[in-house]
């Protein structure tokens, strides 16, 4: 039992900071590949709009979902909230907390890509580059509207010939790049205080509904696993008593000596004890099936009555 | 068998994480490969296609079969498909699960590939640089070239160096223009795998749970129960040497009725503890029989006492065992002998 016991403050313990990190990680990643991705504007009137609001846009939804599908408890939260409700009612404040756990997990690699670019400016260059207002720049006020537009949807390309040594490409890219920053501060403050506020609030506000949630969807998490435990378990004895049974079977067809168990007594009554009468496939199915179908009741007074 | 339990239990859990990690390291090994490879685009007309796809499409093939090469399981896989049927039926569900869960995770790596071969750009750029619509972004009005000397023409693209065709539309303007294209469809590759990996984990838990975790048990089980055999096979063969060895020097010992050569000091306690590990099984021939039997008829999913088996198999109830025991007949005959 003490051995269960610290799988229990492990599991419990590491359940949380195990997704921390994975959150940690998948930030760190999106940076990682924000810096490694070559970005290379297209430099063409309509292009431009597209490829860099896709830029900013795509990976983002990308990020989201893979913070979705590396999270262990958005199966966890799927499944109590699909499960049939057998003798274990369904408390939809759990699942809401898990929810909305989850939703904060996976919110943070995208928002540090949408952060990462706009600060770093060239998206935004690329993107509103044509959409500029040419009366404010010298270079471009003399010149007609559709080459106008040519012009200005060259500007992200510092190489091109045309915009080489143009004075107001470079002006043009500044006021866009200053526009870029701006929001992506702007965007990183409005974050932070709200998270701020979120988390000074929210005590205010039920803090004893939100404790049971938490208890209980750490007990389901918890449940699950050990759920997956005790099958290891359990079918490593199986497979132990199928095996020992067939050398036996063998053995009795060719009737060689009498065969005894090389272990009799307490330790075969302990491994029959963990078998627990589920000796073959059917009963397996059995007890796999009433698990999903019908969750036993949070209710362990009768079983310590006994 | 306490330290066995305890590396059984270890490798079990820790089976998915170890998987896991092979996959990580390819998909890293992946991306590393393509760093490392020069790519070359070879700048002729027809060649560049050919070069470009094969450089998209055929490193990928080759990483999905090394992800099942890699993958322990296969084997698993295989002889729980091509076994008898003999006491035990065979449940199609578990090799699906067992299939579809190798197959994921061998999708990682070419995934990467690809996605990394988009996002860079040089592979489209190669392979389509005679398709860039020259009337949009140069100028297609070169009377003298004929269509196939401005395929020519701008089959050079992607090789800067020997690049002539300046007039006809800048060499920058072209590749910005196709590495657009080739990103934009990288990032849509990422996003459809990201939703098509979302779809196939969230959609589990709504439809089959509970077929899910039959499965799921059923295929470990395999796992546990063949690592079990190979144990006890190997306990087997140990305990068999020794009662050989011990037997061969008795032998030798009564034959020379000679006083140097001692036996190796066991006391009757260990012959007896070695003998007992035997299971009864004392010869080749029999162990022969065993190993051949385990493969051709494994026994029933049904722990009761009574040794004959009833023949409950994975197909369900009542159904009488497929095959024969004619094996069993032989064996018997072949002991009568001796």
């Amino acid at each position: 039992m003490d051995r269960f016991r610290m799988i229990f403050q492990y599991f419990q313990s590491n359940s949380e900071s195990v997704m921390n990190g994975i959150c940690g990680l998948l930030a760190l990643a999106s940076v990682k590949m924000y810096t490694c991705f070559d970005f290379s504007c297209p430099c063409l009137p309509r292009y431009n709009m597209a490829y860099g609001l896709g830029i900013i846009f795509v990976p983002p939804v990308a990020l989201f979902l893979c913070g979705l599908i590396l999270n262990r408890q958005s199966l966890l939260m799927l499944e109590e909230w699909r499960r049939p409700q057998g003798r274990r009612k369904k408390d939809l404040a759990v699942i809401r907390y898990l929810c909305s756990s989850i939703m904060q997990r996976a919110m943070v690699a995208p928002v540090v890509w949408i952060i990462v670019t706009l600060l770093d400016g060239k998206c935004l260059i690329c993107a509103l580059s044509d959409s500029v207002d040419p009366k404010k720049f010298v270079g471009f006020a003399n010149s007609s509207p559709v080459q106008v537009q040519q012009l200005l949807a060259k500007v992200p390309c510092k190489d091109d010939e045309l915009m080489r040594n143009n004075t107001s490409r470079k002006a043009v890219s500044r006021y866009l790049r200053c526009w870029s920053q701006a929001l992506g501060w702007s965007i990183l403050l409005i974050l932070i205080v709200a998270v701020f506020l979120a988390r000074w609030l929210r005590p205010c506000f039920n803090q004893a509904a939100l404790l049971q949630a938490r208890h209980w969807s750490n007990y389901i998490d918890i449940e699950q696993k050990i759920f997956e435990e005790t099958c290891c378990e359990h079918s490593r004895l199986f497979a132990h008593k199928c095996i020992l049974h067939f050398f036996e079977s063998m053995q009795e067809e060719i009737k060689l000596r009498s065969f005894s168990l090389p272990r009799e007594g307490e330790e075969a009554e302990r491994e029959e004890d963990l078998l627990q009468g589920i000796t073959d496939q059917d009963r397996v199915n059995k007890l796999l099936k009433t698990w999903y179908y019908e969750k036993p009741a949070l209710d362990i007074s009768l079983a310590t009555q006994r | 068998m306490d330290k066995f339990r305890m590396i059984f239990q270890f490798l079990q859990s820790n089976q998915e994480s170890f998987m896991n990690g092979i996959c990580g390291i390819m998909a890293l090994a992946s991306a590393q490969m393509y760093s490392a490879f020069d790519f070359n685009c070879p700048c002729l007309p027809r060649y560049n296609l050919a070069y470009g796809l094969g450089i998209l499409l055929v490193p990928p093939l080759i990483l999905f079969l090394l992800g099942f090469v890699l993958n322990n399981n296969v084997s698993m896989l295989a002889e729980e498909w091509r076994r008898p049927q003999g006491q035990r039926g065979k449940d199609p569900a578990v090799l699906r699960y067992m299939f579809c869960s190798m197959a994921q995770r061998a999708m990682i790596a070419p995934v990467v590939w690809v996605s990394v071969t988009l996002l860079d750009g040089k592979c489209i750029t190669c392979a389509f640089c005679t398709a860039v619509p020259v009337e949009t972004l140069g100028n297609a009005s070169h009377p003298d070239l004929s269509q196939e000397e401005m395929k020519l023409v701008l089959a050079r693209i992607p090789c800067k160096e020997i690049y002539d065709g300046q007039e006809l539309i800048a060499n920058e303007v072209a590749i910005r223009y196709l590495r657009c294209i080739s990103q934009a469809l990288g990032w849509c590759f990422v996003l459809l795998m990201t939703t098509l990996a979302f779809l196939v984990r969230s959609l589990r838990p709504c439809f089959t749970q509970a077929a899910f975790l039959k499965s799921r048990y059923w295929s470990h089980y395999i796992d546990i129960e063949r690592k079990l055999f190979d144990e006890t096979c190997t306990e087997h063969a140990r305990s068999f040497a020794k009662v050989c060895i011990q037997q061969f020097f008795e032998g030798m010992s009564t034959d020379l009725a000679a006083t140097r050569c001692h036996l190796p000091s066991k006391a009757p306690a260990d012959a007896g503890e070695a003998a007992e590990k035997l299971l009864g099984i004392t010869d080749r021939g029999t162990m022969n029989t065993a190993l051949k039997s385990w493969h051709r008829c494994k026994p029933p999913l049904h722990l009761h006492p009574p040794a004959l088996p009833t023949g409950n198999g994975w197909a369900g109830e009542g159904q009488p065992p497929v095959q024969p025991p004619v094996p069993r007949r032989e064996m018997a005959a072949y002991y009568s002998r001796v």
